[in-house]
C-alpha cells in the first residue's frame, strides 16, 4: 500500500560547519499538492530544497542527520542518486540557460539519462517547452544559444529542462525574484496546470505567491517549522502562531 | 562668469603641484616600462641585421656541411619539430586530466594540498635538474638510451605543470551556475563535464597547450644530455629523418654548438640560427594570443 | 529556422523515468575518471620521481670516504678531474649564483615593479593590453638566445664600455638574467596590484590623493605579500637559470670580486661538466649532488612565494 505522503520529512538536521542551520525539522509533502515555504531569508529554505535532491553534497561542509523519504524511501540511502535527482526537478532562482542551444538545453537531461532515439528526444523537448509556456516563443530558432534568451524566457526555459526528465515532485526556489511580474504570473498558471501530474515544493519570499498557489504553506524560520497548516489558515486573522501572524502580514521579515 | 564660481574653482598652488607630482610619476613609472622594451627591441634588431645575409628559404632547407661552418639548419629543425610534437602528445593530455581532476572533482583534503605543492614545486625545477632527471630515468633507469624518446619525455615532464594551471584557470572561469543546473537534472560530473564545462573552457586550454610549443622549442639543457646531438647527416628537405631512439638535432642546441663550440664559422650564421628560433617562438606565442582573443570573443554567455 | 520534430511515439514520460544508462556507458566513465584521478595524482609522482632518481645518482658518493658534505658545500677548491687530489668544493659556484642572481635581483626588482605600477595604475587601457602582450612576448625568449645574446651582443659592449679584458662576467649574466626575471616579477606584481579591492582606490581618490599617493601610501603597502611573491619568484627564476648563464659568464671557478670578473654557477656548472664526466664516477655523482642541493633550493624559494601568493588569491 503505498504510502500516503509523498516526502517524508523526519528529524531532518543540516549543518554547515560547527554552524547547525536546520534543527530538527519533521513534517509531510501529499501526492499532487503545492506545498509552499514562506519565511525571511537565511531560514534555511534553500538548503532544505538541496538536502531533498541531495545536490547539499556538493557543498563540502555540509553535514546531514535524519531521514528524507521519498515514497517510503530514503533519499540519502539511495544507490543511485543520479536517478534520484531525475525524479525531483529544481528551479533556481536565478535563471540559468545552458551556453548550448535551446533545443540541447532540454534534450540535456533525457541524454544523460540514456535516450538517444532522435524521435523520443524531439518528442520530450516539445512537450516541455509547450508546458512551460516558452514553445511559442523559440519554436522557430531551436538552434540558438540558450544564454541569449531574456531572464524571463531563460528561468522558463529552466522549467523546461527541469520537466525534461519527468519528474515526480518539482522544486521551485524562489523562482521569481529575478524576473518580471508578467512571466511569474505566466508560470504560475503553468504551475497550476502541472500540479495535475506532480507534487511541487514552492519556496518564495512573495507570501502573496503562496496565498495564490498553494495548498499548504509552511512557515519556516531559523531552520525550524513555526507553522504547517492549510494556506487559508496561515493567511487568516488566527494563525496557529504570533510569528506566523506577524511574517504575513509584514510586521517582520 | 561670476567671481565667486573662480575662487572655488581655480586651480591652487598646492593642485598644481599635486598634478605635477602625478605627471613625473607617470613619465618615471613609464620609463621604467620602456626599459623593458627598448633594449629588447634594439637586440632583436642587431641580431637581425647580423644574420641577414644568411637569412633566406634556403637556409632553413640546407644541411650544415663543413663542420657545420657554412649550410643551413634544416635538421635541426626538422628535430625540435620532432620533439615538441613528441612531448606535448604526452604532456598535454595528461595535464589537460590532472586539471580536471583538481578543479572539478577534488575535495579539499591533505591529499590534493599536496598534489597541488607538486605542481607548483614541478614548475620550479631548473631546467638543468629536469636533464639530470631525464638523464637517471629515462636514458638510463628506462633504458631508453640517448633518443628522441628520452629527450621528449624529458620535455613533457617540464611543460606538464604550466599545462596545469593554465588548464586550471580555463576551467576555473566556467561559472558554477552552469554546473550547478547541469547537477539539479541528474547529470553526473563527467556528463557535465564533457558537455558543458570543458568545450566552454577550450579556448583556454588550447592558447595554454600552444604557449608550451614554444617552450619546448626554446629549451636546451633538458635535450643536450638526453638525446640531442651536436651532428647528424640528414638528407636536405627529408621530412621523416629520425626515428624514435634515434637521437637528433635541435635548433636550439644548435645554436649553443655553433655559437660556444665551432670556431670559425661564418659569422651570420648563428645570428641567422638565432632569429629563426626566436622568430619561431614568437610566432607560435603570437598564434596563442590571437587564438584566445579570436575564442574570447565567441564566448558564449 | 523551423526545426521539424518528428511525432511523438508513445508517453516519452516513462521512456525517461524508466530509463537506465546502457552498461558500457556507466563503465566507460568509471573507467575515465579512474584515469582522471590518476593524472592528478602523477603531479606527485613526477615530483618524487625527479628527486629520487637524481638523489639515486648522486647518494653512492655521499658513504663515500674521502667525501665529506661540508668540504662540498664550504670550499671553493673544485678540481675533479685532478690525478692526485680530487677535491670537490662547490663555494665558488654558490658565490657565482649568489653574485649574478643579487645584481639581477637589483635591477630586475624596481624596474619591474615600475613597469607593474605602470601598467596597472598609469597606463590607459589600449596601452596596458600591448603591454601586457610584449611583455608576455618577452617572457617566452628562449634562454639560449638570451645566453647567445650575452655571449655577443653584451659582451661587445662590456667591452667597449668598461675596458673589461673579457666580455662574460657577472656583469653580464646579470644583466641578462635580470631582462630575463623581469616579465615574470611583472606580472605576478601586476596581479598583485589589481587584487587590492577597487574600494582602496576609491576612498584615497575621494580624500584627494594623486595617482602617486594612492600607489605609495595605500596600494604598495596592501599588495606586499602579492609583491614579495613576485620577488621570490624571481628569485628562483634566477637561481634556475642554466644556458643563459652558461653562456654569458665564463668558465672561471672562483669567488667572484668584482662586477667584471668571470665566474660559474651552480647551474652552469653542472651543464659544463656533466658531458665530460664518466658515468657513475665520483664527478659524475657530485654534479648529480649539485642538482640536488639546486633542486632544495628552489624548493625552498617556490614554496615560500606560494605561501605568499596563497594570500593573494584568497582575498
Amino acid at each position: 500500500m503505498p504510502p500516503l505522503a509523498h516526502i517524508a520529512v523526519k528529524n531532518l538536521r543540516l549543518a554547515y560547519g560547527s554552524k547547525e542551520v536546520i534543527h530538527g525539522v519533521t513534517f509531510d509533502v501529499r501526492r499532487n499538492e503545492i506545498l509552499a515555504v514562506i519565511g525571511p531569508a537565511q531560514s534555511g529554505k534553500t538548503s532544505l530544497l538541496r538536502c531533498i535532491n541531495r545536490t547539499i553534497d556538493f557543498t563540502p561542509a555540509a553535514r546531514v542527520q535524519g531521514a528524507i523519504l521519498v515514497d517510503g524511501e530514503d533519499v540519502r540511502q539511495t544507490g543511485d542518486v543520479f536517478a534520484l535527482r531525475r525524479r525531483i526537478g529544481m528551479v533556481a532562482p536565478l535563471p540559468v540557460g545552458l551556453p548550448l542551444s535551446i533545443y540541447d538545453n532540454v534534450a540535456f537531461a533525457p541524454r544523460c539519462a540514456g535516450v538517444c532515439r532522435r524521435g523520443d528526444v524531439d518528442a520530450i523537448v516539445e512537450q516541455c517547452l509547450r508546458q512551460a509556456a516558452l514553445w511559442d516563443e523559440v519554436k522557430d530558432r531551436l538552434a540558438s544559444l540558450g544564454t541569449r534568451l531574456s531572464g524571463g524566457q531563460q528561468q522558463r526555459l529552466t522549467i523546461a529542462r527541469a520537466l525534461s526528465h519527468q519528474p515526480e515532485i518539482l522544486c521551485l526556489d524562489e523562482f521569481s525574484i529575478a524576473i518580471d511580474p508578467v512571466t511569474t504570473m505566466r508560470i504560475e498558471d503553468v504551475l497550476k496546470e502541472l500540479r495535475r501530474q506532480m507534487t511541487i515544493i514552492l519556496v518564495t519570499n512573495l507570501t502573496q505567491q503562496a496565498r495564490r498557489l498553494a495548498d499548504r504553506t509552511m512557515f519556516l524560520w531559523n531552520g525550524a517549522i513555526v507553522e504547517l497548516d492549510q494556506t487559508e489558515v496561515i493567511f487568516s486573522d488566527q494563525p496557529a502562531s504570533r510569528k506566523t501572524y506577524e511574517y504575513v502580514s509584514g510586521i517582520f521579515g | 562668469m561670476s567671481t565667486f564660481l573662480g575662487t572655488r574653482f581655480t586651480e591652487t598652488p598646492l593642485a598644481r603641484r599635486k598634478r605635477r607630482q602625478e605627471t613625473a610619476a607617470k613619465w618615471v613609472f613609464g620609463a621604467m616600462a620602456a626599459a623593458m622594451i627598448v633594449p629588447l627591441l634594439l637586440i632583436v634588431g642587431y641580431l637581425v641585421r647580423l644574420a641577414w645575409p644568411s637569412l633566406s628559404l634556403g637556409f632553413l632547407l640546407d644541411v650544415p656541411v663543413r663542420g657545420m661552418k657554412e649550410g643551413g639548419i634544416w635538421p635541426a629543425f626538422v628535430g625540435t619539430i620532432y620533439l615538441v610534437f613528441l612531448s606535448l602528445a604526452v604532456s598535454a593530455p595528461i595535464g589537460i586530466l590532472a586539471a580536471v581532476y583538481l578543479n572539478e572533482y577534488a575535495k579539499d583534503n591533505w591529499l590534493n594540498r599536496i598534489i597541488n605543492l607538486a605542481v607548483i614545486n614541478l614548475a620550479g625545477v631548473p631546467s638543468i635538474v629536469h636533464a639530470l632527471f631525464g638523464l637517471g630515468a629515462f636514458v638510463y633507469a628506462a633504458r631508453f638510451g640517448y633518443s628522441i624518446i628520452s629527450a621528449s619525455l624529458t620535455l613533457a615532464i617540464m611543460t606538464l605543470p604550466v599545462i596545469i594551471a593554465s588548464t586550471r584557470e580555463a576551467l576555473a572561469s566556467v561559472p558554477r551556475s552552469f554546473r550547478e543546473a547541469c547537477w539539479n537534472v541528474g547529470a553526473t560530473r563527467w556528463q557535465t563535464i564533457r558537455s558543458v564545462v570543458l568545450p566552454n573552457a577550450i579556448s583556454g586550454i588550447l592558447t595554454g597547450v600552444i604557449l608550451q610549443v614554444s617552450r619546448a622549442a626554446g629549451e636546451t639543457a633538458p635535450i643536450m644530455f638526453t638525446g640531442a646531438v651536436f651532428f647528424k647527416a640528414v638528407q636536405k628537405g627529408d621530412l621523416f629523418p629520425y626515428g624514435l631512439h634515434d637521437q637528433c638535432m635541435a635548433l636550439s642546441m644548435h645554436l649553443y654548438t655553433l655559437s660556444t663550440q665551432v670556431p670559425g664559422v661564418r659569422e651570420s650564421i648563428p645570428y641567422a640560427t638565432a632569429v629563426v628560433l626566436l622568430g619561431a617562438v614568437l610566432l607560435v606565442n603570437a598564434a596563442a594570443i590571437a587564438v584566445r582573443v579570436y575564442l574570447r570573443a565567441r564566448k558564449k554567455w | 529556422m523551423t526545426q521539424q520534430l518528428t511525432p511523438a511515439p508513445a508517453d516519452p514520460g516513462l521512456a525517461v523515468r524508466r530509463m537506465r544508462r546502457p552498461v558500457w556507458a556507466v563503465v566507460g566513465e568509471r573507467a575515465l575518471e579512474t584515469l582522471i584521478y590518476l593524472c592528478g595524482l602523477s603531479a606527485i609522482v613526477f615530483v618524487l620521481s625527479i628527486f629520487f632518481f637524481v638523489f639515486k645518482e648522486a647518494f653512492p658518493v655521499l658513504g663515500h670516504g674521502k667525501f665529506s658534505l661540508r668540504e662540498f658545500l664550504f670550499s671553493d677548491q673544485w678540481y675533479p678531474t685532478s690525478e692526485i687530489n680530487k677535491r670537490y668544493g662547490v663555494l665558488a659556484m654558490i658565490a657565482g649564483t649568489c653574485s649574478v642572481t643579487a645584481l639581477a635581483m637589483l635591477l630586475a626588482v624596481p624596474f619591474g615593479l615600475g613597469a607593474a605600477i605602470y601598467v596597472s595604475e598609469f597606463c590607459g587601457p589600449r596601452l596596458r593590453e600591448t603591454l601586457k602582450v610584449v611583455i608576455e612576448l618577452l617572457a617566452a625568449i628562449p634562454s639560449v638566445v638570451w645566453g647567445f645574446v650575452g655571449l655577443t651582443v653584451m659582451s661587445r659592449l662590456i667591452v667597449r664600455y668598461t675596458g673589461a679584458p673579457v666580455g662574460v662576467n657577472v656583469l653580464n649574466g646579470g644583466v641578462i638574467l635580470a631582462l630575463m626575471s623581469v616579465p615574470i616579477i611583472v606580472s605576478i606584481s601586476e596581479d598583485a596590484l589589481k587584487a587590492v579591492p577597487d574600494s582602496y582606490r576609491e576612498a584615497g581618490v575621494a580624500l584627494g590623493a594623486t595617482r602617486w599617493q594612492l600607489v605609495w601610501r595605500v596600494l604598495l603597502p596592501a599588495a606586499k605579500n602579492g609583491l614579495l611573491a613576485a620577488v621570490l619568484l624571481g628569485v628562483g627564476r634566477a637561481v634556475g637559470e642554466t644556458m643563459a648563464v652558461l653562456m654569458a659568464t665564463g668558465h672561471a671557478i672562483h669567488i667572484p670580486h668584482s662586477l667584471l670578473d668571470s665566474v660559474r654557477t651552480l647551474t652552469a656548472n653542472i651543464a659544463a661538466e656533466l658531458g665530460e664526466a664518466p658515468e657513475g664516477s665520483d664527478h659524475y655523482r657530485v654534479l648529480f649532488l649539485t642538482g640536488v642541493l639546486l633542486f632544495t633550493i628552489t624548493f625552498v624559494v617556490n614554496l615560500a612565494a606560494d605561501f605568499f601568493v596563497r594570500g593573494l588569491r584568497r582575498k
